[in-house]
């Protein structure tokens, strides 16, 4: 069975590179890849036209025990370095001499040298200094939503319903955590909350899609729309006109891990979060756990991929997939507090902003596993952190135009990495007996 | 569903019966009694949040069963007044009418472009970013060029469409080219077109002069859909229908069309026949994305209510591009069906404008009864079960749409 094999493998590729054949789909997403490598390079060496002075990137800011030194790098000679070790990468792909682990050295190369490039160019000569600390603790931060969003999504659609409603069960999520965190003034009934409005909005998609096999696209879409009007008019109507007794949730505080916050660099970057960060950390072993290494994660992947085969063993294709949306529903309703409780407390109408498809995005360019969706997760929180800090540096780009880096950047990698994914084989097709 | 619809290319919505032997053809009474229903029991859902979140309501509700007349009166009252509001700001009257009608033009256009992405098995969340595209183009035709009447109108809506088509054909290309999935890449254009327009109305070429807020000159009256007198009904609406004309010619009368639905019906079959399901990508989505720009274009050059278009801004397009998608999942991915349902959400769009102003309902209820009612008539199953007596033969769920999803 292939199709249930568990471990999120990298692809066999002979160890004799000269002998394999390559398949026309591999060998397009070879070239495209080097190619998109290659225009990136050339468009560093364009950007050394306006690069100018040095740029220097801050290890520690002002609140630091232990003050890291400021690294200065030098602008042009740093993009040109940049920019040459791209065209070898574009090279290498091109020529296709390299395989397996060397592709994914040159792939990393080249991602390296992309993003540092660039940061060069955008931070040279500007009178404050690029904070890296900052780039990746927020990372983390941004990236908790979308990580439990996507695990929301790869619980579901292992188990073969597609969830688009991930975006309806944040917002029904914060929501909840909005009005019943003020109401009680405690973060864990808000957080409560915001699980048992994930799960009503799970229950919704659950009820609908296996019990009456509406199509599943179309269910979300729809239940998105419903969580947008229902919170929207409930907003207007009745947070809205008392907004200091149903919107003033308490915020969650960072919680400092004793002893390994005060490492250097790291303590702050991944030690120094709100619970619900390490909460995604947590969830993504346990689901990974779960879904591998348990029977019931083998149910929910043989349901999603083989639901006559399951149901013909004896399992209840029904329940196991019940099973699976609802938990993914926890998972949403934690994600979905986030926006409220590790921000100002108060919720605004439709401010979940499209968290819930970019993390449907990142679960597909994550291929359905919880570990690579994490990292879509990272990447697309690191690039709008990345665009976020610029725009205080002045760059020489647009502000509108840095804040929409993220998505081209995910167009880019979903055209050019990533390529044709395969989903659950049953994803999205109801069950009838 | 999608293979329902191959044997019967002239029935815009397939009788269920046409396949059980019955005579072919016949009205669909079925669909229309679970329409129906799926719309009381929306409208239902709608009264009940109204009453929960009324505080003055509520309150009532308190001494339910000392005195159960108070809380019951202060409920239908409410009810009524929102209700009676919505129903006369859309069909109230001439004035109401043509409203509900510029209201349906935009999303007539964008909810055509969904449908026939639909039918092509492609799921086209991108309608909002297509339709700012075309909004883009067909405002920037009308406000920096200076031509004569009506070339100047017919250039804008030509370069609207274009730019939609230019969106959506993007969307095609990389699916078809490089494999890339179409709803991350819909979704991520729909950002990069709000974006884009956010920038654009920072330049100079964009921002209106003298102003420091992101607002563009106003477009020319000669780039103005005329309208009739007294009432909001433009020539936008024409345009709308004969969009949903042209969609219909595409795939029942042409070879492109046969093409889109046979690749959405299955598109290996598709290509074992000898079709080129790359090139049906591409063609489906520039034109879907044409008639989602045909969307901003209506919202670009469509007369407000001073008779003028409202000027270029970020909000310009609204969420039309996220309720065409309603629209298209209403109308069943025909046609008509989009028609009328565009006509519908228009209504209730002009209505709740009414209601608000009137009732001091928010204007967001409609948005929960637009999903509400698309909910119950997707699940015709649920409907059934609600209301014992509309007996249905099985009545079929939306029409044709993706098969599976994210495949």
């Amino acid at each position: 069975m292939t199709a249930l094999d568990p471990a999120p493998r990298t692809h066999a590729v002979a160890p004799t590179a000269g002998e394999t054949v390559e398949s026309p789909e591999k060998r397009r997403q070879r070239l495209s890849t080097g190619a998109l490598i290659g225009i990136v390079g050339l468009l560093l060496l364009v950007a050394l036209g306006s690069t100018r002075g040095e740029a220097r990137f801050a290890l520690s800011d002002a609140f630091d025990e232990v003050q890291l030194p400021t690294v200065p790098l030098p602008g042009v000679p740093t993009v040109v370095v940049c920019a040459v070790l791209c065209l070898a990468a574009a090279a290498a792909f091109l020529s296709g001499r390299v395989r397996g682990r060397r592709a994914a050295l040159a792939a990393t190369v080249a991602g390296v040298a992309v993003v540092l490039g660039f940061l060069t160019w955008a931070a040279a000569g500007r009178d404050l200094p690029f904070p890296v600390s900052n780039q990746f603790a927020g990372t983390l931060s941004l990236a908790t939503p979308l990580v439990f969003g996507a695990l929301c999504g790869v619980l579901c659609e292992r188990a073969g319903v597609v969830n688009v409603s991930i975006e309806g069960q944040f917002l029904a999520a914060a929501f909840a955590a909005a009005v019943v965190g003020s109401i009680t003034q405690s973060v864990p009934a808000a957080m409560i909350a915001a699980v048992v409005a994930g799960l009503a909005m799970a229950a919704l998609l659950a009820l609908f899609s296996i019990n009456y096999l509406v199509n599943q696209v179309v269910l979300g879409v729809v239940l998105n729309l419903l969580a947008v009007g229902v919170t929207g008019f409930l907003f207007d109507q009745l947070v809205q006109p008392a907004s200091s007794t149903y919107n003033n949730a308490p915020v969650l505080e960072t919680v400092p891990i004793p002893g390994l916050s005060s490492i250097p660099f790291f303590g702050r970057v991944l030690f120094d979060q709100n619970v619900l960060a390490y909460l995604a950390i947590i969830a993504v072993v346990v689901v990974w756990v779960l879904l591998y290494r348990t029977t019931w994660g083998l149910r929910i992947r043989s349901v999603g991929e083989h639901p006559q085969a399951a149901d013909t063993v004896g399992i209840s294709v029904r329940g196991v997939r019940w099973s699976a949306v609802l938990a993914g529903g926890v998972l949403a309703g934690l994600g979905g507090s986030f926006f409220t409780l590790a921000s100002t407390g108060q919720f605004t109408k439709e401010f979940t902003v499209g968290n819930g498809f970019i993390a449907l995005a990142a679960l597909i360019m994550g291929r359905w596993r919880p570990v690579l969706a994490t990292i879509m997760c990272l990447f697309f929180g690191f690039v709008t952190q990345m665009a976020s800090q610029l725009q205080t540096l002045s760059t020489p780009m647009p502000s509108q135009l840095l804040l929409v880096l993220p998505y081209i950047a995910t167009i880019v990698a979903v055209a050019g990495l990533v390529g044709r994914v395969r989903p659950p084989a049953a994803d999205g097709v109801p069950y009838e007996k | 569903m999608s293979t329902a619809t191959a044997p019967v290319p002239t029935a815009p919505q397939p009788a269920p019966s046409a396949q059980r032997g019955r005579p072919a053809r016949r009205f669909p009474w079925t669909d229309v009694i679970t329409t129906v229903a799926a719309f009381v029991l929306a409208f239902l859902v709608g009264a009940v949040l109204m009453i929960v979140s009324d505080t003055e309501v509520r309150s009532k509700f308190t001494y339910f069963f000392a005195r159960p007349t108070d809380a019951l009166a202060a409920s239908v009252d409410k009810v009524g007044s929102a209700y009676g509001a919505l129903i006369a700001g859309s069909v109230g009257g001439y004035g109401p009418i043509t409203e509900t009608t510029a209201q349906a033009a935009p999303l007539i256009c964008a909810g055509l472009g969904v449908a026939l992405a639909f039918r092509a098995g492609l799921f086209n969340i991108g309608a909002q970013g297509q339709a700012i595209i075309g909004s883009i183009f067909a405002a920037y035709v009308g406000f920096s060029w200076h031509l004569p009447a009506g070339l100047h109108l017919l250039l804008a809506v030509a370069f609207g469409l274009l730019g939609g088509a230019i969106w959506g054909g993007l969307v095609g290309w990389l699916k078809a080219g490089a494999g890339a999935h179409e709803v991350i890449v819909t979704i991520m254009l729909n950002y990069v077109a709000a974006g884009l327009l956010d920038y654009l109305l920072t330049t100079t070429a964009f921002q209106r002069p003298g102003r420091t807020d992101p607002i563009s000159p106003i477009v020319d009256f000669s780039a103005t859909f005329p309208r009739l007198v007294g009432g909001q009904l433009h020539l936008g609406f024409a345009v709308a229908i004969l969009a949903a004309v042209f969609v219909w010619w595409l795939l029942e009368r042409s070879t492109t069309g046969f093409a889109i639905r046979a690749v959405g019906a299955n598109p290996h079959a598709a290509a074992t026949a000898g079709m080129s399901v790359a090139r049906t990508t591409v063609i489906t989505m520039a034109i879907a994305g044409g008639l989602a720009g045909l969307a901003g274009v209506q919202a670009a050059l469509g007369p407000s209510a001073s008779g003028l278009p409202v000027p270029l801004s970020a909000g310009i397009v609204g969420s039309i591009g996220f309720d065409a998608i309603t629209v298209a999942l209403l109308g069943r991915s025909t046609p008509l069906g989009t028609v009328l349902a565009g006509l519908l959400f228009g209504a209730l769009h002009a209505g709740g404008l009414a209601m608000q102003s009137v009732a001091q309902t928010p204007l967001t209820l409609t948005t929960a009864l637009q999903a509400l009612i698309v909910l119950f008539v997707a699940a015709p199953a649920l409907v059934t079960k609600l209301i014992p007596f509309v007996r249905t033969r099985k009545a079929h769920a939306s029409g044709p749409v993706p098969e599976g999803g994210l495949a």
